[in-house]
C-alpha cells in the first residue's frame, strides 16, 4: 500500500512550533520530576524546613502553570495532529469511503 | 455570637440565589442569548467541583495531621492538566465525536459498545462516589453543628440526622430540577454548569479570605507566620514517600475517573478549545485553594484548644476570633464545595445508572424498542431522576450506617481508589488498538475485587465487616491474603499497599488478557476510531443497511428524541440523500448518525441495542471491516498511481516543451536557410550569366580574358554542382539508400588521407598522435574520410585564433574509438551547440561558404556507420567527438 509522503525538513517557522510543542508534552514529565525532588529530602527535625518545602513546591507550580499558559496561548494541538498522522483523503475520496 | 438562625437565613438565601443563577442561565442559554455561558472561564470554575468539601474543610485537617501530604491531592489533577496535550484532550475530543455520556459510556463505548462492562463501571462508581456523598453530607452536617455550639441560644446542639437528611433532600430538588430538564446528557446541563460556577468562586474567595485573614490578621505578616510555621510541629518535612508518590498518581488518575470530573471535563465540555485555558487555569486554581492550608493549620492548633477537631478549623478558626462574618463566609465555601460536587456527582451517577442500568432492563421488560408504545422519554427522564434520589439517598443512609466520624474522613482517598480502578481500560482503550473488552473486564474485576479486599471493607473499621482476626491473620488462616500484607509482604502503608496491588494486578490482567484474546469486530472498529480520533473523524460505517424499515426508526427516535428533533433530524438525512419528505433511506450512514444521536441520550449501548432491534441485528462484520480497510487501501492506492501518472504527465509536457522550442528553431533556421541558399544559388548564376553573356556579345576579347571568364563560370558551376551534391548526399544518407563498403584499414592512414586532402593553402596547424592512432577499424573509409575532412575543413575555416592549431586525439573507451578534433578558437556557443547538427545551420555570420550541410551530412554518415558524432563542449575551442564503434576495431599488429 502505498503511503502518502511525508515532509521530512520544514521551514523554520513550522521547525520552531513543532519543538515547541515536544517541550509542551514534556511540561509534566518535568513537573513530575521536579515535584518528585521532595523524595529526597530529609526527614524530622533538623530536616527541610516546612516554609522552604513550600516554597519549593509552590515555586515549581508558578512555573508549570506560567510555561502552560504560554505554550497553550501557541496553540500548538495543530502540530501534533499535522505530526504523528497521515494526510486526510480529498473530500471526493471521503464520499467513496462510505 | 453568630446565631444559628442567622446561619440558616444567610444558607437559605444563598440557595434561592444559587436557583436564580441557575435559572437565569438556562434561560439565557435558551433564548441564545448564553455566549458567555460558553466561556472557557466558566468551564475552568466547573472544573473545580474537584474540590469538595473533603478538600475545602479536610485539607487543614489533613495539613494540622500530616503535613505537606495534602498536596499531592492537587498536585495530582495539576500534572495532568498541565500534561493535557497528552490524554486530556485525546478524551475530549473523543466524547464529542463519539457523544459520550458518562465514563461508563466511554468505555462501553470503546470496548464494542458492551453493556456488560458499562453495568460494572457504574456499580463500581456508585460503590466509591455513595461514601463520598455521605462525606459531603458529613461536612455540612458539622459546619452547622460547630455553629450551633458557638451559639448559646440553641439547646439541643443540633440534630445531625434531620440536618443531613434535609441537605439531600435540598440537593435532590436541585438536582432533579436542573440536571435533567434535558434528556440528551451529551448538551450541557447550562444552569448546574453556571451554579457550579459561582460556587467555585465563592470557595476560592472564601477559603483565600481565611487564609489572608490568618496570614496577615492573626499571623502578622508573611516572614512571621513562615517563622511560626516552621516553629510548630509541622515545622520540618515529614512524609512517607510511598504516598507521596502513590497519592500523586491517584489524585491524577481520579481527574479522568471520578464520575463527576468526567462529566464536567468531558460530557459538558462545549468547546474542546477551552481546554486551553483550563490547562494553566485549573491548576493555577488548585494552586490558590491549597496555598493557605499550613498557616491556617498551623493558627488552628495554636490558637484552639487540645483535641478541636482540625478538620473545621476554617470554621472555627475565625469563630475563635471573633470574625462571624468570615466565619459565615467560610461555611458558605464549605456549603458551595458539598452541594456542588453532590450536584455533579449524582447527575453523573444517575446518567450512567439509567442508561446502562435501568434502560436496558427496562427495554428487555417491555419487549423491545420498537414493539413499545409511548414515549420513551418520560421513563429515560424518570430513571433519570429516581437514579438522583436514590444515589442521594444511598448517600444519606450511608452516612447514617457510618455513623460519621473519622471513618468517613479516611473515605477520600478509599473513593480515589476505586474509580481508579477504571484506569487502565481507560488509557488503554485510548492508546492502545489492542485492547480488548475481555481485558479491560479481566483488569476491572480484579482490581475492583482487590481493592474491596484491601481498601473498602477495611476502611469500616476492624469488626464492622471484616474481622479483626482476618485482618490479622487472613481468611482461613491463609496468611498471605491479608487485607493488608498480601502476598506477605507487610509493613507497607495501607494505601499505598491496596493502590499498588489492585492497580499491578489491574493493568496486568487487563493487558495480558488483551494480548490472548481477539476483539470482536465492533471493538476493533470503535478501537481505531478512538485511538486514531485525530486521523480521521469520519466513522466507518457501523451498521448494514438495507434490512430496517425507516418507519420504524422514526417511531423510536420520535420516542427517545422527542418528536421535533427526531422530525428534523430524519428530514435533514433525507434531504441529505436528496429525498424529499421525513424518510430517508436507512443507509449505513444515517443508522450510524441516527444511533449516535440517540447515544447522547441513553448511552451507546443501549443506542446500538436498540437500532440493533429494529435493524435486525445485522451488525458489522469482519468481512465489512475488510471491505472498509480494502476500500480505504483502494483509494490510498489510487491516490498514488494518480500521483504517478501526473508525474509522468508533467515530463512528457517537458518533453514537448523542449521538442516544440527545437522545431521553432529549426524552422526559423529553414527559413534563414532558405533565403541564404536562394542567395547563394543565385550568387554563381549571376556571375555565369553575367560572363556568359559576355562571352557572347563581346568580340574583341583576347584569349587571356575569354580563358579567364570562361574558368569563372567554370568555378561557379562547380560550387553550384557542390552544393546540389550536398543535397543529394543527405538526402540519399537520410532515405538509407546509401551503400556502403565496409573494409579493414588503419585508421592513422584514413586521418592521413583526410589531412591532407582537406589541408589548403591558408594554414592551421595539425597536432596528432601516431602511436594511438595505430588502430584498424573496419569501415567505409571513403565515406569516413568525409567526415574527417569536414571536421578538419571546419576548423581551418571557423578557428579564429591568431595561430590556429588542430589537436586531434584518438583514445579508446570501453570498447569504442573516440576520435577528438578540438581546436583553439572561440568554440560554439552554448545555445547553438544542440542545432550545429541540423541541416542548414550555420554557426554565426561567417561568409566562409558552404551551405550549413556538412555537420548534418556527418551525422548521417556516422549513423550509417555504427557510430556517432557529437559537439565536446568545454575544452577550449570547437571540439567535436567522433565515436566509432568498438567491436570492429582491432589493435593494429
Amino acid at each position: 500500500m502505498a503511503r502518502p509522503p511525508r515532509v521530512l525538513f520544514l521551514e523554520r517557522r513550522t521547525y520552531r512550533r513543532r519543538r515547541l510543542a515536544d517541550l509542551a508534552r514534556l511540561m509534566p514529565v518535568i513537573g513530575l520530576v521536579l515535584l518528585l525532588v521532595p523524595l529526597l529530602w530529609q526527614e524530622g527535625a533538623g530536616g527541610m524546613p516546612t516554609s522552604r518545602a513550600i516554597l519549593w513546591i509552590f515555586g515549581v507550580w508558578v512555573v508549570l502553570v506560567a510555561a502552560t499558559a504560554w505554550l497553550a496561548s501557541r496553540r500548538l494541538e495543530s502540530e501534533l495532529d499535522a505530526q504523528g498522522t497521515p494526510r486526510p483523503l480529498p473530500e471526493a475520496d471521503r464520499g467513496a469511503r462510505r | 455570637m453568630a446565631s444559628l438562625n442567622l446561619l440558616i437565613g444567610v444558607c437559605l438565601s444563598y440557595v434561592a440565589i444559587l436557583f436564580l443563577v441557575a435559572f437565569a442561565a438556562e434561560r439565557a442559554a435558551m433564548r441564545g442569548r448564553g455566549h458567555w455561558l460558553r466561556s472557557p472561564l466558566v468551564y475552568t470554575l466547573s472544573l473545580s467541583i474537584y474540590c469538595t468539601a473533603w478538600t475545602f474543610y479536610g485539607a487543614v485537617g489533613y495539613a494540622a495531621r500530616s503535613g505537606l501530604e495534602y498536596l499531592t491531592i492537587y498536585i495530582g489533577p495539576s500534572l495532568v492538566m498541565v500534561g493535557w496535550l497528552w490524554a486530556v484532550r485525546k478524551i475530549v475530543r473523543i466524547g464529542r465525536t463519539q457523544r459520550i455520556t458518562s465514563v461508563a459510556d466511554l468505555i462501553s463505548s470503546r470496548y464494542g459498545k458492551s453493556n456488560l462492562l458499562a453495568v460494572c463501571v457504574t456499580v463500581l462508581a456508585v460503590i466509591g462516589t455513595t461514601p463520598y456523598i455521605a462525606l459531603q453530607l458529613q461536612s455540612v452536617v458539622e459546619s452547622f453543628s460547630s455553629f450551633a455550639l458557638a451559639d448559646p441560644d440553641v439547646t439541643p446542639k443540633g440534630d445531625s440526622a434531620s440536618t443531613a437528611l434535609w441537605v439531600a433532600a435540598g440537593l435532590a430538588f436541585f438536582t432533579v430540577l436542573f440536571g435533567t430538564r434535558n434528556l440528551d446528557a451529551n448538551e450541557r446541563h447550562h444552569g448546574v454548569v453556571m451554579a457550579i460556577a459561582v460556587e467555585a468562586v465563592v470557595k476560592l474567595v472564601a477559603l483565600m479570605a481565611v487564609g489572608i485573614f490568618v496570614v496577615w490578621g492573626i499571623g502578622g505578616g508573611l516572614s512571621e507566620t513562615m517563622a511560626r510555621i516552621d516553629a510548630s510541629r509541622l515545622g520540618h518535612w515529614q512524609m512517607a514517600n510511598g504516598r507521596w508518590a502513590g497519592l500523586i498518581f491517584l489524585a491524577g488518575a481520579a481527574l479522568f475517573c471520578l464520575p463527576r470530573m468526567f462529566q464536567v471535563l468531558v460530557v459538558e465540555n462545549d468547546d474542546e478549545s477551552h481546554l486551553r485555558t483550563a490547562a494553566w487555569a485549573f491548576p493555577a486554581y488548585l494552586m490558590l485553594m491549597s496555598l493557605f492550608v499550613v498557616p491556617i493549620a498551623v493558627t488552628g492548633l495554636e490558637l484552639l484548644p487540645e483535641g478541636s477537631n482540625p478538620d473545621l478549623f476554617v470554621l472555627t478558626v475565625p469563630l475563635a476570633a471573633g470574625q462571624e462574618g468570615l466565619a459565615m463566609l467560610s461555611f458558605l465555601g464549605g456549603f458551595s464545595s458539598a452541594t456542588s460536587m453532590v450536584i455533579v456527582a449524582s447527575i453523573a451517577l444517575s446518567t450512567m445508572v439509567s442508561n446502562h442500568i435501568v434502560m436496558p432492563i427496562w427495554l428487555k421488560a417491555t419487549g423491545g424498542g420498537a414493539a413499545i408504545s409511548g414515549d420513551v422519554r418520560h421513563v429515560v427522564l424518570l430513571a433519570r431522576r429516581l437514579s438522583i434520589v436514590g444515589v442521594l439517598l444511598l448517600g444519606y443512609l450511608y452516612y447514617r450506617v457510618s455513623g460519621g466520624g473519622e471513618a468517613l474522613a479516611a473515605i477520600g482517598l478509599i473513593s480515589f481508589s476505586g474509580v481508579a480502578q477504571f484506569l487502565p481500560a481507560l488509557l488503554g482503550g485510548i492508546f492502545w488498538r489492542g485492547a480488548t473488552r475481555m481485558g479491560a473486564f479481566a483488569g476491572l474485576m480484579i482490581g475492583s475485587v482487590l481493592w474491596v479486599w484491601c481498601l473498602f471493607l477495611p476502611s469500616f473499621g476492624p469488626d464492622v465487616i471484616i474481622p479483626g482476626e482476618v485482618m490479622l491473620h487472613g481468611p482461613f488462616g491463609f496468611g498471605w491474603l491479608r487485607p493488608y500484607a498480601l502476598f506477605g509482604i507487610a509493613g507497607l502503608d495501607p494505601l499505598v499497599h491496596g493502590v499498588l496491588w489492585s492497580m499491578l494486578f489491574n493493568a496486568g490482567a487487563f493487558a495480558l488478557v488483551s494480548v490472548f484474546t481477539f476483539p470482536s469486530p465492533m471493538e476493533r472498529l470503535q478501537g481505531a476510531q478512538f485511538v486514531n480520533v485525530f486521523a480521521h473523524s469520519e466513522a466507518p460505517q457501523g451498521w448494514q443497511g438495507g434490512a430496517a424499515q425507516s418507519e420504524d426508526l422514526m417511531i423510536m427516535a420520535q420516542r427517545i428524541l422527542g418528536a421535533a428533533d427526531a422530525q428534523a433530524l430524519f428530514q435533514d438525512a433525507a434531504r441529505r440523500q436528496g429525498l424529499p419528505g421525513y424518510l430517508p433511506e436507512p443507509t449505513a450512514e444515517f443508522l450510524q448518525r441516527l444511533e449516535r444521536e440517540l447515544s447522547g441520550s441513553v448511552g451507546a449501548a443501549t443506542a446500538h441495542a436498540m437500532v440493533g432491534q429494529i435493524v435486525g441485528g445485522a451488525s458489522v462484520s469482519v468481512e465489512e471491516l475488510m471491505a472498509v480497510a480494502d476500500e480505504t487501501a483502494q483509494i490510498m492506492e489510487y491516490s498514488s498511481q494518480l500521483e504517478a501518472k501526473s508525474e509522468e504527465l508533467a515530463r512528457t509536457a517537458r518533453q514537448l516543451r523542449a521538442a516544440n522550442d527545437k522545431l521553432t528553431q529549426i524552422s526559423v533556421q529553414k527559413d534563414a536557410f532558405l533565403s541564404q541558399i536562394s542567395h547563394e544559388l543565385r550568387t554563381p548564376m549571376t556571375s555565369i550569366r553575367a560572363f556568359s553573356e559576355i562571352l557572347r556579345d563581346e568580340g574583341g576579347l583576347s584569349a587571356a580574358e575569354r580563358g579567364k571568364y570562361a574558368s569563372i563560370i567554370l568555378e561557379e558551376a562547380v560550387r553550384l554542382t557542390r552544393l546540389l551534391d550536398d543535397l543529394l548526399d543527405l538526402s540519399v544518407l537520410e532515405n538509407g539508400q546509401v551503400n556502403l563498403n565496409f573494409r579493414e584499414a588503419v585508421l592513422s592512414d584514413v586521418l592521413d588521407h583526410s589531412v591532407r586532402a582537406a589541408l589548403q593553402e591558408r594554414g592551421i596547424e595539425i597536432r596528432r598522435d601516431p602511436q594511438a592512432e595505430a588502430l584498424v577499424v573496419e569501415t567505409d573509409v571513403d565515406r569516413l574520410s568525409q567526415v574527417f575532412i569536414n571536421l578538419i575543413a571546419n576548423a581551418q575555416k571557423y578557428c579564429d585564433a591568431a595561430q590556429p592549431v588542430l589537436t586531434i586525439a584518438v583514445s579508446r573507451h570501453r570498447g569504442a574509438i573516440h576520435v577528438d578534433f578540438s581546436d583553439n578558437g572561440s568554440g560554439v556557443e552554448t545555445g547553438m551547440q544542440g542545432l550545429i547538427f541540423e541541416k542548414f545551420s550555420r554557426i554565426g555570420h561567417h561568409q566562409a561558404g558552404g551551405a550549413g550541410l556538412g555537420l548534418a551530412i556527418c551525422r548521417e554518415v556516422m549513423a550509417r556507420l555504427g557510430g556517432s558524432i557529437a559537439y565536446l563542449p568545454g575544452q577550449g575551442g570547437a571540439a567535436f567527438r567522433v565515436t566509432l564503434p568498438g567491436e570492429r576495431a582491432l589493435a593494429a599488429q
